[in-house]
């Protein structure tokens, strides 16, 4: 297995750049997410890191080796599409011996490594069926079987969950993680669905119009969002803003918003201007004593918890508080805000200001 | 707008029954979700009340009038399909107007164009009203077809996953509209999911139908806390109850088999060890994969837990549910 790094990656097609200038590293071992919306740009530079497509510039390391401009067959690694395509006139057992096949691999050598690799995934039941045949699941396990048995330096996967529906994806997408724990193979996989990365990535990085927007951990990510846009990408419902036109000042600690002084972290820059406020929904807290005030429009039971949904001073605002708390619609309440979690942005660029919170995600540019 | 009952309702399609006798009362003005997977008879409900399929034996009343000799259009209803089916020779506005221009209803003109202006706000499609039905994203013309139906003043509305096609952001406003308009209009409303967010946020009333038969009928917090079977309870919530074998923990009744246990109704601290598997930070929650004598469980814990795989931890159950073997509720 093997480390992977993007250098300063490029890649134009015609008059259209996909990609503006990645550069991150996937560790060696690590499941790591490239997320973001259709179109900006994450499945094409999986597809620079696959071969699949040769970079405009830039590089890409992988074991230390500069591959950018290799075909793809001599980069080792394996890719999981979309849509898992499989032999259908062959049964399992061919579908997943094929590639070893193909190496010139002999036969013994061949069953054993599929006997493993079929235990590993629960399927040793169904080798020999047609693969015509198979529900979904294990259509997706063969297909798994088939980049696994290479035994590549890398997995590549675009959205393999992505046709199935929603209470099978998170079943697989449990399943997919404890094989990567089992096997600890480097996996860099796209999604556009934001639990998705939160819940089986170590690592995310979040891309939007070509550009990467934020790289770490996803809590950091969650907690310590970079960009306006990766705090309303990450998280459902997403980060509450709230616009207003103020001042900051290095060491401030509160902020003035629609009359009412909000705590905040201590800010380590100064700023002017168009500013926003972001929190989310489940730092917001009614609270009677509070007086910033809002009139509930509208509240989702969701079990455990419910969103609440207000109409505030500054803007529509979402919380989520305990379902055994009473909120209903048509009332004013109070809201308050966990001040350790606000971060300030800067409303014209979108950026985070630094805070003495965040300074530890963000504050190495 | 009206009630709907249905009264022992049945519906096979050759040997495949469909509706297993179905007694079900949809109050006047409630917004009732029926939940269940594919194939539990969701669809046919629909079709059965709106006139597209006719049942096999049974009765449907809207209003207290049986309409179950009625054709569709007599019915007074409108429905919603998963797939958007739009006249995509005509503009958006004529699309939605078109109800609105059937000879039976004499609709004004003028009142036509405040009704057709009204629902495009409600679905933010104003700026597309002069738009071609084919010139629209799959979102745009998915709210155009919910359009469609709102133009009217239907006894009821029939929607069949009308929402499944969207993006998760839309998805959620429209959630917040549908009810809102619902609430307002005093709707009649029988709406099918798979989705047992939309479930739990928008219905008055759920409705659990298992192989054709109605299992549970109530509120969703209700059918959440108090659900009176596995079956049930596994429609709704997530993450999924959890369920263990009934020994698990000291103190199940008798005739206990498994015991059922809501991610947020386990204690951390004392009573049976159990093993991390895994820690998910998901922002908002943080669920802890457990293991427990072989058994997989999942709670939910402190999102700055210093708890991390391979550590052990004591739990308890909380408010547990005991089923027996064949996953029926013990009271």
């Amino acid at each position: 297995m093997a480390q992977i790094i993007i250098q300063n990656l490029r890649k134009d097609f015609g008059e259209f750049t996909a990609v503006k200038s990645s550069s991150f590293t996937v560790e060696d071992g690590e499941f790591f997410m490239l997320l973001g919306p259709s179109g900006c740009g994450k499945t094409t530079t999986l597809r620079m890191i696959a071969g699949l497509e040769l970079p405009t510039a830039g590089e890409i390391f992988i074991d230390g080796e500069e591959v950018s401009q290799k075909r793809a067959a001599e980069r080792d690694i394996a890719f999981v599409f979309q849509m898992f395509a499989l032999y259908p006139h062959m049964n399992v057992r061919k579908n997943i011996s094929y590639p070893l096949k193909s190496q010139g691999m002999p036969k013994a050598q061949i069953k054993a490594k599929v006997a493993m690799v079929s235990e590993i995934l629960g399927i040793e039941n169904i080798l020999n069926k047609p693969v015509s045949g198979l529900s979904g699941g294990d259509r997706q396990r063969v297909a798994l079987g088939r980049a696994i048995v290479r035994e590549p330096k890398a997995f590549l996967m675009d959205e393999p969950l992505g046709a199935l529906d929603a209470e099978f994806r998170e079943h697989m997408a449990l399943e997919l993680r404890a094989l990567h724990d089992q096997m600890g193979a480097t996996t860099v996989y796209v999604t556009h669905d934001q639990l998705e990365a939160m819940q089986m990535g170590d690592k995310i990085v979040v891309m939007n119009h070509g550009s990467v927007e934020q790289f770490g951990g996803p809590r950091e990510i969650y907690d310590w969002p970079a960009t306006m846009f990766v705090a309303d990408f990450i998280g459902s419902p997403s980060m509450n803003f709230l616009r207003f036109n103020g001042t900051v000042t290095k060491g401030d600690t509160s902020i003035l918003l629609n009359n009412y002084l909000f705590d905040i972290p201590a800010q380590r820059q100064n700023a002017s201007g168009d500013l926003v406020l972001g929190v989310r929904p489940e730092h917001c807290s009614l609270n009677d004593n509070s007086g910033f005030r809002g009139d509930i429009i509208a509240t989702e039971y969701l079990g455990t918890t419910q969103i609440v949904t207000l109409d505030t001073p500054s803007g529509i605002l979402k919380a989520r508080v305990l379902a055994t708390q009473t909120a209903k619609v048509g009332e004013t309440v109070g809201l308050d805000f966990n001040p350790r979690t606000v971060t300030l942005f800067d409303g014209s660029t979108g950026k985070a200001l630094l805070s003495e919170a965040n300074k530890g995600v963000l504050g190495n540019g | 707008m009206a009630e709907v009952r249905l009264q022992n309702v049945s519906k096979s399609f050759g040997s495949q029954v469909a509706m297993d006798g179905v007694t079900m009362t949809v109050p006047d003005g409630s917004f009732v979700v029926l939940l269940g997977p594919t194939g539990a008879g969701k669809t046919t409900t629909l079709r059965v009340i709106s006139g597209l399929d006719k049942p096999d034996e049974g009765q449907i009343l809207i209003d207290g009038q049986d309409v179950v000799g009625q054709m569709p259009a007599q019915r007074n209803v409108a429905m919603v399909f998963q797939q958007y089916s739009l006249y995509p020779h005509l503009s958006v506005r004529d699309n939605l107007a078109f109800p609105l221009r059937s000879p039976i209803l004499r609709t004004p003109a003028d009142e036509i164009t405040r009704k057709v202006g009204e629902v495009a706000g409600i679905l933010q499609i104003s700026h597309k009203l002069d738009n071609k039905a084919t010139e629209l994203s799959g979102g745009e013309m998915q709210r155009v077809a919910i359009g469609r139906a709102l133009v009217r003043s239907p006894q009821v509305y029939l929607m069949d996953e009308p929402l499944s096609s969207l993006d998760a952001k839309l998805r959620s406003d429209l959630r917040i509209e549908l009810k809102r308009i619902q609430s307002s209009l005093g709707a009649t409303m029988l709406y099918v999911t798979h989705d047992q967010i939309e479930a739990m946020t928008m219905a008055t009333h759920v409705g659990v139908l298992d192989k054709g038969k109605l299992v549970q009928f109530g509120p969703p917090r209700e059918i959440y806390e108090n659900p009176v079977s596995i079956y049930a309870a596994s429609r709704l919530g997530s993450p999924k109850m959890n369920i263990l074998p009934a020994d698990t923990f000291p103190g199940a009744p008798d005739r206990a088999a498994s015991i059922g246990l809501r991610p947020e109704h386990i204690r951390l601290g004392s009573g049976v060890e159990t093993e991390v598997v895994r820690v998910e930070h998901l922002g908002d929650q943080t669920r802890l994969h457990l293991k427990i004598n072989g058994a997989k469980l999942m709670t939910l814990t402190d999102p700055h837990t210093a708890l991390k795989k391979g550590d052990t931890i004591a739990i308890s159950p909380l408010d547990p549910l005991y089923f027996d073997t064949n996953g029926d509720r013990l009271k």
